[in-house]
């Protein structure tokens, strides 16, 4: 049975218990118009019953479907010849991925024998076998938690206590995914990470400066252990993230000073909604603004001068990415500076400062905490920003400084590493968790002392 | 008072000097806010001057023989492996007669795209009966024909240097005059899936494949997301663990989004074994990613509900779930709404993480369920953006125009829906 | 009847004495006093538009407004004001709240200007020179007409640097010994000094408020301007703090023409020696101020001060 079906059948079967308590509820006090004499309004009788009815079996369906993979797969292999049992780890993937695709009638990569024609078959017969039983536990399920919860209903049963108990632990649920989503970007990138540093030492990773994974991908030859130093590519990012921030900030603050202070309303009105239209561009469309349209202006205008511009230049990563950050910090900026007391900008302009003085010696420093604040996240904002850099940049890891050559970058490499074919157990792949780990650690970092300062600050004149 | 005139005349001194600095300052703020803004409009004069002419396509009129000797050799039409490429360059060579020998049929036949015998092949399926007739069709002329037809392939440049070659020209050129030559609206771009063919490219399948994400996506976020915010705003208590939830998720609204593309890969297809490319998975990534926009700004919806309104009901002898259930929520609905959409915004304009899962694979079948592999609509545009055929990269300006457009009316929505709510209590 | 609403300067609040809102509220009350309370009402409104009465020349007259109007967009938040300011004296600007006071005030050294929607009429003239003139500009014009605002507002920097910031930005003085001489001079002059002598470099915003109201007034006679403006300086102090703020006052009009807005009638009795009385944007009434808290010619005032409105 499909699970869409069972969960379509699951829903028809909480309607009806609904109206089963429901019903319960009313005849138990002698009809609809006895409802007062019910510790709960009638509905919550129903919706307890609906909820003893679903949840249960929705429990066992999300958990008999996280599991089932797992135990057919073991069912499978156990039921392979045992010269196949033998294989490597990596083969035996290997096999067992060819399985499953013949097995649901994709491209094979290799050629079927026919011990692997029938497993597929066995495994097609376990899948249908698993659901069968799913269905069957499921549905059953159901109805004896609906069944016993409707038993349980009578004159004083406190019901709409339970339901909302039951909501609140939802609600609870809901908020937790939050904390769970960083549990789990920790512990799928730390587990991964750990194991590439089984393979290269942290130290090779953190301080060697030679970056060429490539040669790794033949894993099972000997001595064919790529370089994984990561210099070149946090000197990479470092470059292209200073571009950016030599551009999106005294542009991002003169912008907001120039909202706040200079622009009449109706300039604000215009510039503002462009600037937000700016902030909500794709990166995807910045980095193919990068790729074909500044990086070939760069070469050329460099080539009118003299100078050797890269098709893939860190400047015309940079440049963009700059571009692209530019609302992020003038509306950072902009908030810092209308956080300062009216007051402060008065005093100032009473003692018979010009505008530009009271903005430069009273307003900016007095916002600066805030200011700071914005510029942390948004270089967070640069160091992981991926697309632009993934379509203008290059995956050349040049140690250079020079902005008209070309580097790579942290987020270049993952995307390189993990697009295409992985292998777990190849140094290769795993480095991209490292490097995952790296940004993770990085940004986290940035964010969390960025987002104090500015609250902290905000909390100043509050 | 000795030194009044004095402190005037210091202050009278010094006035050019900081008049000069007020002017070169207010010019500096003036030039900053114009850079973003002028960005913007070359930004958009590029991308419609590149990507509005994928919008038409140039087709060719072709009267073609639909001869049994060709397609039914054995009397047995078999839609899957008769040559209608044989019936279109047999029309092509009728019109074009002063073509000899292999290779300048060889590259007369280049002027016809892929497509022009599926054409033949999807006419001849539906209409069974028109076999043996002759039926004028116009099918789509090769990508290169489109490009010298919108003027961007040079002519004049030496023939080696341009994809097409002059004799080739020639024949376009003889084809236009004869009437034989359209531009029409592309409807291509809409209805096909991916193709290595630009005049056969289209971005349905992507589409496709963002509708199904962004399914997936708004019916996990939404309700888990305005849960979250309920629980926080209304009824967690003011402990650590609550601090530890709230700053965590401004965290996470921080955190780079190819880090959620490491999660999917390492939690939902590593470790849960879901599909790859399916936008199932994607669908939950973009969820993660989406979420913590949506709580904050659930939250602050739900912030805006004055206190009177729970307190009057409270005050009835509401629970305090009845309380946020039936008032504060549906006073908050606008705000978490307008939330929503702009996550979701967010989320179909993301790429990066979708990278990650393998939704960036070629896929030319247009996805038709949650598991089938599909691309993704930013996906698509760095796909092609990656294509070296002048005819890509203007589709892949269409397709950002696109992009841009389902971009501009979920703004526009979220923008109507904070205009109803801007009510005053 | 004609209801008009004011608003006075947007950081002034509207509150619930204005006249408008008394007599909707008299409506409800008992029968006995709306009849008593309303037909006197009437009367006064009816008074406002008049001329100013009682003598709005000083004797030795410094800045000089004449037929002075506000607008802030449609509203027309002043009237027809004219009222001289003498040297060495100190006059005070009483009456309701959103009668134009403050407004008036923050014409004399162009604030005005920073609202974009404010308009202003009419001529005002310091020592003989329109101040509102073209080629007149507003930062020379702030430097001799200072301005100390109701609430403190010390800059977040030290207290040296708050003193110091007039000078420095105007180019008062020629080197680091000359400035600390301006800030030792105005701290001493603000009675501020010994208390904070061992501590210049702390934040301003350390001291208590009436230390940084004190401070407010050091850094503005630090400029060494000609006249001080001040906008309810001590409606967020303590009455210690406003006593030695208005002893403060008293010395200072020795040098400097001093214009004070204040809510207290008290205040305005104990250090001005003229009082103006605004109200509904209309300069009802303007003497000595003896004159006006003995024997007040215009009903209004009388109202006013009596506590019948206000």
């Amino acid at each position: 049975m499909q699970s869409t079906t069972l969960i379509l059948l699951l829903a028809l079967l909480a309607t009806a218990a609904f109206f089963f308590g429901r019903g319960r509820s009313l005849s138990l006090v002698g009809g609809p118009g006895h409802g007062p004499a019910l510790h709960s309004l009638p509905g919550y009788y129903g919706y307890f019953v609906a909820i003893w009815c679903v949840l249960p079996a929705l429990l066992l369906m999300s958990g008999w479907m996280l599991l089932e993979s797992r135990v057919v797969t073991a069912l499978v292999i156990a039921g392979l010849p045992e010269s196949y049992q033998l294989m490597p780890e990596g083969q035996l993937n290997l096999l067992i991925n060819n399985i499953q695709n013949l097995a649901s009638g994709d491209v094979v990569s290799v050629a079927v024998d026919e011990s692997m024609q029938a497993a597929a078959t066995e495994l097609n017969g376990y899948l249908t076998k698993s659901r069968q039983l799913l269905a069957a536990f499921a549905l059953g399920l159901a109805c004896l938690g609906g069944a016993l919860a409707w038993r349980r209903i009578d004159r004083d049963f406190r019901a709409r206590n339970r339901v909302e108990a039951v909501v609140r632990w939802l609600l609870i649920g809901a908020s937790s995914i939050a904390v769970l989503t960083t549990i789990g970007i920790v512990l799928s990138v730390l587990f991964e990470a750990i194991r590439f540093f089984q393979k290269v030492p942290a130290t090779e990773f953190l301080f060697g400066t030679t970056w060429s994974p490539q040669t790794a991908i033949r894993a099972d030859q000997v001595g064919s252990s790529g370089s994984f130093g990561a210099i070149p590519l946090f000197a990479g990012t470092m470059l292209i993230t200073s571009i950016a921030m030599v551009i999106a900030v005294p542009i991002g603050l003169m912008t907001a000073i120039y909202l706040a202070e200079y622009s009449t309303t109706r300039v604000r009105g215009i510039a503002k909604p462009l600037l937000e239209v700016l902030a909500g561009i794709p990166t995807v469309v910045y980095g193919f603004f990068a790729a074909l349209t500044v990086a070939p202006w760069l070469r050329s205008t460099g080539d009118s001068v003299g100078i050797a511009v890269s098709s893939e230049s860190a400047l015309a990563a940079g440049l963009v990415m700059g571009i692209m950050i530019i609302p992020l910090v003038s509306s950072l900026s902009d908030d810092a500076i209308n956080a300062v007391p009216s007051a402060m900008r008065d005093g100032a302009l009473g003692l018979g400062s010009t505008r530009s003085e009271t903005m430069t010696k009273v307003i900016l420093p007095a916002a600066l905490p805030g200011i700071v604040g914005g510029i942390l996240l948004a270089v967070s904002r640069a160091i992981g920003e991926t697309m632009i850099v993934v379509m203008a940049a290059g995956l050349a890891a040049n140690l250079t400084a020079n902005p008209f050559e070309a580097v790579t970058t942290v987020t270049v490499q993952i995307v390189t590493l993990l697009v295409g074919d992985q292998e777990f157990d190849s140094a290769k792949t795993l480095a991209a968790f490292a490097l995952g780990l790296m940004l993770f650690v990085v940004t986290l970092c940035l964010n969390v002392l960025g987002i104090s300062v500015v609250r902290k600050y905000r909390e100043q004149y509050d | 008072m000795s030194d009044t005139h004095s402190t005037a005349e210091k202050v009278a001194a010094g006035l050019g000097r900081r008049r000069r600095k007020e002017f070169v300052f207010r010019t500096l703020g003036m030039f900053a806010t114009g850079v973003g803004i002028l960005f913007l409009a070359v930004f958009f004069a590029t991308l419609i001057g590149n990507g509005a002419s994928a919008f038409k396509q140039t087709f060719m009129k072709l009267e073609v023989e639909l001869s049994a000797d060709i397609i039914a050799p054995g009397g047995e039409l078999d839609l899957v492996y008769a040559d209608f490429d044989g019936l279109t360059r047999a029309a092509l060579r009728d019109k074009l007669p002063d073509a000899s020998g292999r290779s300048q049929r060889r590259e007369m036949y280049r002027l016809l795209s892929a497509g022009a015998g599926y054409q033949v092949r999807d006419f001849l399926k539906a209409n069974p009966h028109t076999l043996g007739t002759t039926q004028t069709f116009w099918v789509p002329a090769a990508s290169n024909v489109d490009m010298l037809m919108k003027g961007n392939i040079d002519a004049t440049i030496d023939e080696t240097l341009r994809p097409l070659s002059d004799r080739q020209i020639a024949w376009i050129r003889s084809l236009d005059e004869a009437g034989d030559l359209e531009s029409r609206f592309n409807m291509a771009l809409f209805t096909n899936g991916d193709s290595r063919e630009p005049e056969l490219a289209g971005i349905k399948g992507a589409m496709m494949g963002s509708l199904f994400m962004l399914l997936v996506t708004i019916s996990l976020s939404f309700p888990i997301g305005v849960a979250a915010a309920i629980y926080l705003e209304e009824f967690a208590p003011k402990n650590r663990w609550s601090d530890l939830i709230e700053v965590n998720i401004n965290n996470l609204a921080a955190v780079p989004s190819i880090v959620f593309g490491l999660l999917g890969l390492a939690v939902f297809i590593n470790w849960m074994s879901l599909p790859r490319s399916a936008p199932l998975v994607g669908g939950l990534v973009l969820t993660l990613l989406t979420l913590p926009v949506i709580i904050i700004a659930s939250r602050a919806a739900i912030k805006a509900v004055p206190p009177s309104i729970r307190e009057a009901a409270l005050g009835l002898g509401a629970s305090q779930m009845q309380v946020v259930f039936h008032h504060v929520m549906p006073l908050a609905m606008p705000g978490m709404l307008t939330g929503t959409i702009i996550g979701m915004s967010r989320a179909l304009g993301e790429s990066a993480p979708l990278l990650m899962i393998g939704m960036v694979a070629f896929i030319v079948d247009v996805p038709t369920s949650f598991t089938d592999p599909a691309s993704a609509l930013p996906v698509q545009i760095y796909l092609w953006a990656d294509s070296p055929e002048r005819a890509f990269a203007e589709r892949t300006s269409a397709a950002i125009i696109v992009l841009l457009a389902f971009l501009l009316l979920m703004n526009l929505a979220a923008v109507i829906l904070r205009r109803r709510m801007e009510r005053k209590w | 009847m004609n209801i008009v609403v004011m608003t006075d300067n947007p950081t002034e609040k509207q509150d619930s004495t204005s006249p408008v809102v008394e007599v909707n509220s008299l409506e409800q009350s008992t029968q006995h006093r709306l009849q008593v309370a309303l037909p006197e009402f009437t009367e006064q409104a009816t008074d406002v538009g008049g001329e100013t009465v009682g003598n709005v020349r000083a004797e030795n007259p410094f800045m000089v407004a004449e037929n002075v109007n506000v607008y802030y967009g449609d509203n027309h938040a002043i009237r027809d004001v004219s009222l001289e300011i003498g040297k060495k004296q100190v006059v005070a600007l009483i009456g309701p709240s959103g009668c134009g006071k403050s407004t008036f005030l923050r014409c004399l050294n162009r604030m005005n200007d920073s609202i974009d929607t404010a308009r202003v009429t009419g001529m005002i003239t310091l020592d003989g020179e329109d101040i509102n003139r073209k080629a007149q500009d507003p930062v020379a014009l702030r430097a001799r007409v200072g301005m100390v605002f109701q609430k403190p507002n010390p800059f977040p920097k030290s207290i040296y640097d708050n003193v110091a910031y007039g000078p420095r930005i105007h180019g008062l003085a020629v080197d680091r010994a000359e400035l600390d001489s301006i800030v030792h001079t105005s701290l001493e002059r603000a009675g501020l000094l010994k208390e904070v002598k061992d501590r210049l470099e702390d934040p301003g915003t350390s001291l208590s408020g009436g230390q940084q109201q004190r401070l407010c007034i050091a850094r503005t006679i630090a400029v060494n301007p000609e006249v001080i403006l001040m906008d309810e300086p001590c409606s967020a102090l303590d009455p210690i703090a406003t006593a030695r703020i208005e002893d403060l006052m008293d010395e200072l009009c020795e040098d400097y023409a001093i214009v004070i807005v204040t809510h207290s009638m008290q205040q305005a009795a104990r250090v001005s020696r003229r009082v103006a009385y605004f109200h509904l944007g209309h300069l009802v009434e303007v003497d000595d101020t003896d004159r006006v808290f003995t024997n007040p010619r215009h009903k209004l005032t009388e109202d006013y001060i009596t506590g019948r409105i206000g």
